[in-house]
């Protein structure tokens, strides 16, 4: 037997049945009282509503993402995301994945500084972007110098880099991949690939 | 997909072979079920296991992992046998009537030429007569027994139902009853739809595969069709965008290819490139390469790319080997032979065979750089999890640096769906921390490494220096300046051909698509199949009119779809010989007499008489190929080959393994087990409560689908005394992983070559990040070898043995 | 607030983001628990209800992700106990489940993978409400929505017990009992339920009861002609019907769909509570809601004592008689430890 009665279920219960001229004499009124349908107010109003599609699959589902906030204006948090019925794919259908896409946004593990891991350390500490990205343009330029192949053995200048290796991320813009695309065949990196292959 | 997802509403019976389409598209398969509610069409489902797809369909039919060119073969048998052909389309939209050269000939399970030293074949005689006029030589009326159609005919005779059912394991009952189905899309006005995705491609044949099922779709005239077409379900968000826009070691933009150091200058490179008709009038379009390449190199290199050197073609990378594929790169960096690596959004410690290997092979670099929204196993690769992650950590002498980037939700710019549309999408949320764009990362890298050339001078500087780099902030470029660029613009005036007083598109406005494009250095495209997505009247890819006027789910101004917003690729061949409509209540285009109309953008010079010019226009030939001369490397048909890694041997050549011809490092020979000690097969797949290896850092997709598993059948469950949820191990040569146990009806062992043959399920999700259970890859036991043309692993067939465990110590 | 929104059709439509009124008030109340001297509606609303066609289902467990997204609820990440089926059974934090069965026809040996999703059924006649003692705090509006309103449950448990489809669930940390509310707050802007709104290959759709059941005989039109027989709608009389339905393809068999009920019927046990029983009990409750009341009323209201608890179920045990609590207790699985 454990039946649990919390105190707001009593003060609530009390009010709408039994007790309720107790209740109106310790200054509850009979508005509160008389209440029977509380619905849940609805979450979305006044956020602002902005066009995306889905990062997942390639059907490429059209979703309206609402936040607090306009991000062009100013700092903007992600409250839901649901699917857009104008669009002609999904009609404002989502997957179990597209419908919790907030979750991907705003999950616990979402990287928010740069990291690095010493060689041989067994975690990881905070470095600065522009740390960061110096100690990689050194390590780039560095590696390239030394391992570029410039000339095959019949002279033929092929300006082949094979000693460093690029994935791109087959969830980034098209924008994203032909900056990506630029600066890696611009090096000379052979090995360049994305998830086509996968 | 030659089509789009809207339109597979269009489609009489659809076939999901090779993929899962409600269980990794469920809104793209809604168009399906869309199609059986409103159309009453049929829905067949092929796979090992009675997926998600299946409990939706009309039938079902179980196949061995790996053995779909045995089942498709003897699905065209059955079609020619039966006369299930729609003749006029074979004919004249197919390279049935060509004739091929004598020496071509198949016997053993290989095609002619064949050197086991090399592996790989002479493939000199998978061609075509060529006549004194210069064309390939054809007969009509397909009764030539050198031509095309009587050399398939041949070639699938041995694959009766009887032979499909010893090596798939699909009952021969079924099979008939699937072709009966089949069979009845060979009418013009019907139409199929295949959808398929990494089910076919992750195979050492993988290409061929798909292959099958063109041929199969062009005897029955479906491609080009409302409702038909080969619909590859694409993966990821925009690995159509990826690969469109060469992000890959053997391609440049829009399917232009890397020079290989055999092409010694511009001439050489472009000397096979001039892909003359093969047959009188055709359009063979890529005659233009010339133009799309020398924008490209403009896009490139801007003002240094000049005629006198070549538009800058030395500056670019030369390949000495076929592809720089990530299973070489990690081959190579297992060697020692890489130092830096970046992986941009990309989890390849989980995404690529063999992890045990990939391990070894980070351990050896001197920088990894990861670039991600999320924490990933590889920028983890080096940190102990016990069972899971089992490294001695302090050995590694790797440095990782992990750079946050953005998602989705914080970034514009445009994806490209799997039916080819490019969908602008806009930011709706501050990114958390310091995460930032990945434009922004990239130009941070590139201008560094720059600055550092510009200070120091080095090796070969030029290309750094020369990369053209004209951003308003080019330590920031936007997805705008990016985009316009991708389009192409004029440089100079450009001038008609025909008449050169005539102004085309004058200097510096973005030119309408890609038919402006020239070779003479005055227009500049960072990749010309996009040229149109961002013109003169705008951002064509932010267009949001969803009507559909047609009724036929082609949205024309929704979006923009390449090439030229084309929707329905091939869609000249929706029509006969006179320009009529195959099935006029699904009119794609038609000809009018003079001109080409209709619904869609026609794939064909929009004059182009319809007794004179063939549909598939990219194609010398004019035709699309039932017979692919050299341009694959293990074969001009496809024909039965079994998996590496397999229960059976091969029944035309037991002393052939695997695909003859795909790529094996010798390293991994050792790592390849027998059914002996690994009798069961095992195969790898999506579930649909998660996304690859992301959504396991979700708390709801985590809820839904908690902790890897495997299924099998009740039968195998009972045979090695393995309980319903309870933990086992599954283990081969290369790795050994630990699941709870899904025993299940859905799986049952298939009978071939009289023998049962165990099916063991493993499906992706798991690893040691994020909040669900901690758990392994498949990419524990995959094997390390790729698909003979395109290097995609065989992740989808491999042996493994199972028993009951005991949960693993983290 | 601006307008009033309009009752919801369907569940096709983008949420709006501007305030509007709610469609759905107190004059829309039809039946409300322990409430006797309900005052009487003040208009009719059309019944609504939503068409699960589980021969369009795919068992993706979008509509699990939607209702949890939508309502902010936070299931356990639990582990795979050799099923899809996740989490294990409703909960108060899962509102609807899919459940799998893995079906073989008898005649014919074909497997059918039948996967129904599972939730309220939000009844035209709710048991939930009929056992529910505390006044209000299970509603019923009259376009047929069945809602908790968690602010008056008292965590007594009885609903659960009266529900012919052991839908509700107790939460053992907030003490209330939890089920799917149609998405009475999506409702009451116009909007048809999340899950229906997400179902991919839209085999869950809202509407009018009227337009559901006419979409539902077309399915079945469908479904016969590709072989399932006695392919029928459920929408089960015992209860009244139900304002959330399905689309059987397997049409005389509604057992194997994960045990639904052929013939559901409120429990004799829950009609007779009608009588004395409840009212005793509710009075009892009642004297010591007033009594906690007037010793803390301002402090820390949503803590329960542990003296609370332990007199609340004194008084309702010494009522009711404990036979009849174990009962309710063994319903119960969060209480049983198999929530």
């Amino acid at each position: 037997m454990n039946i649990d009665l919390s105190r707001r279920s009593f003060l609530k219960l009390a009010g709408a049945g039994v007790a309720a001229t107790t209740l109106g004499s310790m200054g509850f009124g009979e508005a509160e009282a008389q209440e029977l349908a509380l619905i849940r107010p609805f979450k979305l109003a006044t956020l602002t509503e902005i066009r995306n599609t889905c990062p997942y699959c390639s059907v490429a589902c059209g979703i309206i993402m609402y936040s607090k906030g306009d991000v062009r204006k100013e700092q903007a948090e992600l409250i839901h995301v649901e699917g857009d019925v104008d669009h002609p794919t999904n009609r404002g259908t989502l997957c179990p994945k597209g419908a919790a896409l907030k979750d991907f946004v705003r999950s616990e593990t979402r990287l928010s500084q740069p990291m690095i891991r010493r060689p041989g350390a067994d975690k990881m500490e905070p470095i600065s972007w522009d740390d960061a990205l110096d100690r990689i343009a050194r390590a780039m330029k560095d590696d390239r110098d030394e391992n570029l192949v410039q000339f095959n053995e019949a002279g033929v200048p092929v300006n082949r880099w094979t000693t460093a290796g690029f994935l791109a991320a087959s969830a980034t813009t098209n924008e994203t991949a032909w900056a990506t695309f630029k600066a890696v065949k611009g090096m000379g990196i052979a090995g360049f690939d994305n998830q086509a292959r996968v | 997909m030659t089509n789009s997802w809207t339109d597979i509403k269009n489609a009489d019976l659809v076939i999901v072979m090779g993929g899962n389409a409600a269980e990794a598209h469920p809104c793209g398969f809604k168009w399906v079920t869309e199609a059986k509610a409103h159309r009453g069409a049929k829905l067949i489902v092929v796979d090992p296991r009675y997926n998600r797809t299946a409990a939706v369909s009309d039938y079902y039919a179980p196949i061995r992992p790996g053995t779909d060119i045995a089942w498709l073969m003897g699905m065209i048998r059955w079609m020619i046998e039966n006369d299930k052909v729609h003749w006029e389309y074979v004919r004249n939209f197919t390279n049935a009537a060509f004739i091929v050269k004598d020496g071509f000939g198949w016997s053993d399970g290989l095609f002619s030429g064949y050197d086991p030293e090399k592996r790989d074949y002479d493939r000199s005689t998978w061609d075509y007569v060529i006549g004194a006029d210069g064309y390939a030589e054809v007969d009509m009326t397909l009764e030539n027994p050198r031509c095309v159609w009587q050399l398939l005919k041949q070639h699938v005779d041995v694959y009766t139902p009887e032979f499909v059912e010893n090596i798939t394991g699909t009952p021969a009952d079924k099979f008939l009853h699937i072709a009966e189905m089949i069979g009845e899309t060979a009418a013009p006005d019907k139409t199929m739809t295949s959808m398929y995705a990494l089910g076919w491609t992750q195979h050492s044949k993988g290409s061929q595969n798909i292959r099958g099922m063109a041929m199969l779709q062009l005897i029955l005239g479906n491609i080009g069709m409302a409702g038909g077409g080969m619909n590859a379900l694409r993966g990821h968000s925009n690995i159509q965008g990826l690969t469109d826009m060469g992000l890959m070691s053997n391609l440049l933009t829009g399917y232009l290819s890397m020079p290989t150091e055999a092409e010694v200058d511009y001439a050489t490179y472009m000397s096979t490139r001039n892909f003359k008709p093969l047959r009188p009038g055709q359009t063979s379009y890529w005659q233009n390469y010339s133009k799309f390449m020398v924008s490209f190199m403009k896009a490139m290199y801007g003002d240094a790319a000049q005629a006198e050197n070549d538009w800058g073609y030395h500056w670019l990378p030369k390949l000495d080997v076929p592809n720089y594929d990530v299973l070489r790169m990690f081959e190579l960096m297992n060697d020692g032979h890489v130092n830096l690596y970046f992986c941009q959004g990309f989890n390849p410690l989980m995404a690529f065979p063999n992890r045990g290997k990939l391990t070894s092979a980070l351990s050896k670099l001197k920088l990894l750089v990861t670039i991600d929204p999320l924490e990933t196993e590889t920028a983890r690769f080096w940190e102990n999890h016990g069972e899971y992650n089992d490294v001695d950590t302090a050995s590694i002498q790797t440095e990782v640096i992990q750079l946050p980037s953005t998602c989705f939700a914080e970034d514009d710019g445009s994806l490209t769906n799997s039916g080819r549309w490019l969908q602008w999408h806009w930011k709706a949320c501050t990114p958390p921390g310091e995460a930032k764009l990945d434009t922004w990362i990239m130009a941070q890298i590139f201008t560094r490494v720059r600055e550092l050339y510009r200070k120091e001078g080095g090796s070969v500087p030029e290309p750094i220096l020369n990369l053209s780099w004209d951003y308003a902030d080019e330590g920031d470029p936007t997805p705008d300046e990016l985009a316009r660029e991708v389009n192409g613009r004029a440089l100079s005036t450009v001038y008609d051909t025909a008449d050169t007083s005539k102004v085309v598109v004058e200097a510096g406005k973005q030119v309408l698509n890609f038919t402006q494009l020239r070779d003479d250095g005055s227009t500049m495209c960072g990749c010309w199949i996009y040229s149109g997505c961002w013109n003169e009247d705008g951002n064509n890819m932010a267009r949001r009119d969803n009507e559909d006027p047609s009724g036929l789910g082609v949205y024309p101004n929704w979006t923009w779809s390449w090439p030229v917003n084309r929707r329905t690729l091939y869609n000249r061949a929706s029509c006969d010989m006179e320009g009529k409509p195959w099935d006029p209540t699904r009119m794609v285009i038609e000809w009018n007499g003079e001109k080409w109309v209709g619904n869609d953008v026609p794939d064909i010079s929009p004059t182009a008489r319809p007794q004179d010019v063939g549909p598939f226009i990219m194609n010398p030939e004019g035709t699309s190929r039932l017979f692919s001369r050299g341009m694959m490397r293990d074969g001009p048909f496809p024909t039965h080959m079994e998996p590496f890694e397999s229960p059976m041997q091969n029944v035309f050549n037991a002393e052939m393994r695997g695909n003859p011809v795909a790529r094996v490092f010798e390293a991994d020979v050792a790592d390849l087990g027998t059914s002996d000690e690994f009798p069961y097969v095992g195969t790898s797949y999506r579930l649909t409560e998660h996304f690859h290896y992301w959504t396991k850092h979700n708390r709801v997709n985590s809820v839904l689908q908690p902790q890897f598993f495997v299924e099998i059948s009740v039968e195998l469950a009972e045979e090695k005394g393995i309980s319903n949820g309870g933990w086992v191990r599954v283990w081969n040569k290369r790795g050994s992983v630990k699941a709870k146990a899904v025993v299940t009806k859905r799986i049952k062992p298939l009978i071939c070559d009289g023998k049962p043959v165990h099916v063991v399920g493993v499906p992706l999700h798991w690893g040691f990040t994020g909040v669900a259970k901690k758990g392994y890859g498949p990419n524990s036991l995959t094997v390390f070898i790729g698909d003979a043309n395109i290097e995609t692993p065989e992740s989808k067939a491999f042996l493994v043995n199972i028993e009951a465990s005991e949960e693993p110590v983290a | 607030m601006t307008d009033t929104a309009p009752p919801p059709t369907t569940a096709v439509s983008n949420p709006p983001v501007e305030p509007l009124s709610p469609n759905l008030g107190d004059g829309d109340v039809v039946l409300a628990s322990a409430t006797p001297n309900l005052p009487p509606p003040t208009r009719q609303l059309d019944p609504v209800a939503k068409l699960i066609d589980i021969s369009k289902c795919i068992g993706c467990k979008a509509c699990q992700s939607a209702c949890i997204e939508w309502n902010d609820t936070h299931p356990e990440i639990g582990v795979n106990f050799g099923s899809y089926e996740n989490p294990h059974d409703l909960t108060s934090e899962m509102y609807t489940l899919m459940r799998f069965n893995e079906y073989e026809d008898p005649d014919t040996g074909n497997l059918d993978w039948l996967i129904r999703k599972d939730g309220c059924m939000h009844c035209e006649d709710p048991g939930c409400l009929k056992a529910c003692p505390s006044p209000g705090a299970i509603v019923k509006y009259s376009n047929g929505i069945v809602d908790f309103i968690h602010d008056k449950c008292i965590g007594c448990g009885y609903c659960i017990s009266g529900c012919p489809f052991d839908i509700p669930r107790m939460s053992p940390t907030r003490h209330v009992v939890s089920k799917c509310t149609l998405c009475s707050d999506r409702v009451s802007v116009g909007q048809g339920p999340a899950c229906a709104k997400a179902c991919p290959t839209q085999a869950i759709v809202f509407g009018t009861k009227t337009d559901m059941i006419a979409h539902a005989e077309e399915r079945i039109v469908d479904l016969n002609a590709r072989g399932y027989e006695h392919a029928a709608l459920y929408d089960p009389e015992g209860v009244g019907g139900t304002h959330v339905m399905y689309v059987l393809p397997i049409g005389d068999k509604p057992e194997e769909y994960s045990g639904l009920p052929a013939d559901p019927k409120i429990s004799a046990v829950v009609e007779g509570w009608k009588g004395p029983a409840k009212t005793v009990g509710l009075a009892a409750i009642g004297l010591a809601a007033v009594g906690a009341a007037l010793h803390s009323i301002f402090a820390k209201p949503n803590e329960v004592s542990e003296h609370d608890r332990v007199e609340a179920g004194r008084m309702v045990d010494d009522i009711l008689g404990p036979e009849e609590t174990a009962e309710l207790a063994v319903s119960n699985p969060d209480e049983t430890g198999q929530g």
